[in-house]
């Protein structure tokens, strides 16, 4: 059994961030870099299935730059059995369809039973990149997965997806399937000490588009859109600052939760 | 059809019309009046004549009415189906929910058809095609897309940002679209299971004492919970506690917990991630402590207070005592 694990190395904004003066992105000084927190739980649901089987392979996949190795380096911790990472200097700034489309040809090659993302990334939310991927591969899929039963033997799954207003459907899908995985499904693992020495010495592939027989113009063909400009969000009237020692900021809530309950 | 035509996919669930599907048709409307395109409203269901009042809107030019096979949404053969109206429609513009059954299948259809796409759009404006912004970094900065090159972009909108459609003053001109949709299914629907009852709904509370990821450590969930009671508040939690199984789902507030309203919602430690302000952006009153000055949820909050919540939690505990 083979599952493959796209995973994301997603910036989040340290707390002094600068936009760049072209209005094109962030100063990457202020970036803090860590592995996606959805993909913690996709990478998980994969260890524990392989686990249960007694045998198999996973496999992490990334697009990305060399600042990925550090994430798919913790994902090897873990207990990924191999990484592969895909780039070349025409992906930056690509967006989720570019992406899924270049993830695919990474996927096509390994022939997976299943393909286990993230529902989505914590920087940019899209939460399309693992449908549009299952688009790609023409296989099988189901988005906000938050519960998983595989049957090897059967090739099939059984799921549970998470919808609105906690409902959830009960599903079989048969596989090779991909599912995005939402999170709470499982409760990931750390590494240890031991585990991210012997990860240093687990294979990690480093490829390109062209590598994976990828033309460069059919990949900028599936990209989605274009980012015209970076800027801060109109804020609106935004809420009435309460300033203040923490006692007096207490004391304040005090006085606006009673009046409003009393009214 | 033409560049400017719009293509409005509504969405149902268990025989119900979903309330986004009227903000879908509303952004459509708009985007006509730039555009000067036809507005096409299409609904895929098992039963989609059951719904023609309900989408009949003034604008709107034509509903299309498709037949599904299967009883409930099933993601391949929406995507199937959508494949094929925009191979017949040839509509510039596609326009779908940011919702969990849309997300499903709308990327994949992007995908297959190489259409410009985005998801998660606040604001959709028309100028010769298509223009939206969207959140970057967890809402905390916008970015502007276009999408060049495209005969046809699909974008999906967050629900509860545009304003829906008024009633119609007449049944809308409808269509019906036969598809051959049998035996695209790749899944089976087993049922449907709610939320367990834990005898607290969030949903009818008056004052609703919020704590989200701020707070780090299980064991400081009692001190929450006791200080909730003493203000006279009902205890809430964001995602991240009940993903942690410190907390019951029934507890949870946002997207795939409960929307709620009540008349105060005094959050500590919650950031405000969209699926979150989902769920209490229409609190009467809504109140934010948090350590990050450029936390979303400050972006909905009536009062704010940038400042260390277990700090404010001693002071609040020693204030009602």
């Amino acid at each position: 059994m083979k599952i493959v694990v796209p995973v994301k190395q997603v910036a989040a904004l340290d707390d002094e961030f600068e936009l760049l003066d072209d209005g094109s992105g962030v100063d990457p000084d202020f970036l803090e870099l860590d592995l996606n927190e959805w993909d913690a739980f996709s990478l998980e649901a994969a260890l524990q299935l392989r686990e249960a089987t007694g045998d198999g392979e996973v496999v992490v996949v990334t697009v990305g730059d060399d600042d990925a190795d550090e994430a798919l380096r913790g994902c090897l911790a873990r207990g990924a059995d191999r990484a592969l990472r895909i780039w070349d200097e025409s992906l930056d700034g690509a967006d989720p369809l570019a992406v899924a489309r270049v993830l695919a040809a990474g996927v096509e090659r390994e022939r997976p039973d299943l393909v286990l993302c993230g529902v989505q990334s914590s920087d940019a939310v899209n939460g399309a990149t693992g449908v549009a991927l299952a688009g790609y591969l023409q296989m099988p899929h189901v988005a906000v997965v938050k519960q998983l039963d595989f049957d090897v033997a059967q090739s099939a799954a059984t799921v549970k997806r998470e919808l609105e207003g906690g409902l959830v459907e009960v599903l079989r899908v048969r596989t090779p399937a991909l599912l995005t995985i939402q999170t709470g499904i499982n409760e990931p693992r750390y590494a240890n000490l031991r585990a991210i020495k012997q990860a240093r010495e687990k294979p990690l592939e480093v490829s390109s588009p062209g590598e994976l027989g990828l033309d460069a113009d059919l990949v900028a063909a599936a990209a989605g859109s274009r980012r015209r400009e970076l800027k801060h969000p109109e804020r609106g009237e935004g809420a009435e600052m309460i300033d203040g020692s923490p006692s007096e900021v207490a004391a304040r809530i005090v006085e606006i939760v009673r009046e409003r309950m009393s009214g | 059809m033409s560049a400017g035509d719009v293509l409005v996919v509504a969405e149902t669930r268990r025989g119900e019309l979903r309330e986004v599907s009227r903000e879908l048709i509303g952004a459509g409307l708009a985007i006509k009046a730039a555009s000067g395109g036809r507005l096409v409203v299409a609904v895929l269901d098992h039963e989609p004549g059951r719904f023609v009042q309900s989408l009949s809107v003034d604008g709107v030019d034509e509903l299309l009415l498709v037949p599904t096979p299967n009883e409930h949404f099933e993601a391949h053969v929406s995507q199937r189906a959508l494949e094929e109206l925009i191979d017949a429609e040839q509509a510039g513009l596609v326009v779908l929910a940011y919702t969990i059954d849309s997300l499903g299948f709308g990327p994949a259809v992007a995908a297959a058809r190489r259409l410009g796409f985005a998801s998660d759009v606040t604001s959709l404006t028309w100028a010769d095609g298509p223009a939206v912004t969207r959140g970057a970094y967890g809402d905390k900065l916008v970015a502007e897309l276009e999408f060049p090159g495209k005969d046809c972009t699909l974008v999906m909108l967050r629900a509860g940002t545009f304003e829906p459609a008024p009633e119609g003053s007449q049944a809308t001109a409808t269509r019906t679209v036969e598809l051959a949709l049998d035996g695209v299914a790749e899944t089976e629907h087993l049922g449907f299971e709610e939320v367990a009852d834990t005898g607290v709904d969030i949903t009818k509370a008056p004052f609703l004492l919020s704590i989200g990821r701020g707070v780090e450590d299980k064991d400081d969930v009692p001190r929450f919970e006791a200080l909730a009671e003493r203000f006279g508040a009902t205890l809430s939690v964001s995602r991240p506690l009940v993903d942690a199984g410190w907390m019951p789902s029934a507890r949870q507030v946002g997207q795939s917990g409960k929307t709620v309203k009540p008349r105060v919602y005094l959050a500590f430690g919650i950031s405000g991630a969209v699926q979150h302000l989902a769920g209490m952006r229409t609190a009467e009153t809504i109140i934010a402590v948090n350590t990050d000055p450029e936390a979303p949820i400050f972006g909905v909050a009536h009062y704010g207070a940038v400042a260390d919540l277990f700090e404010v939690a001693d002071e609040l505990e020693q204030a009602l005592e």
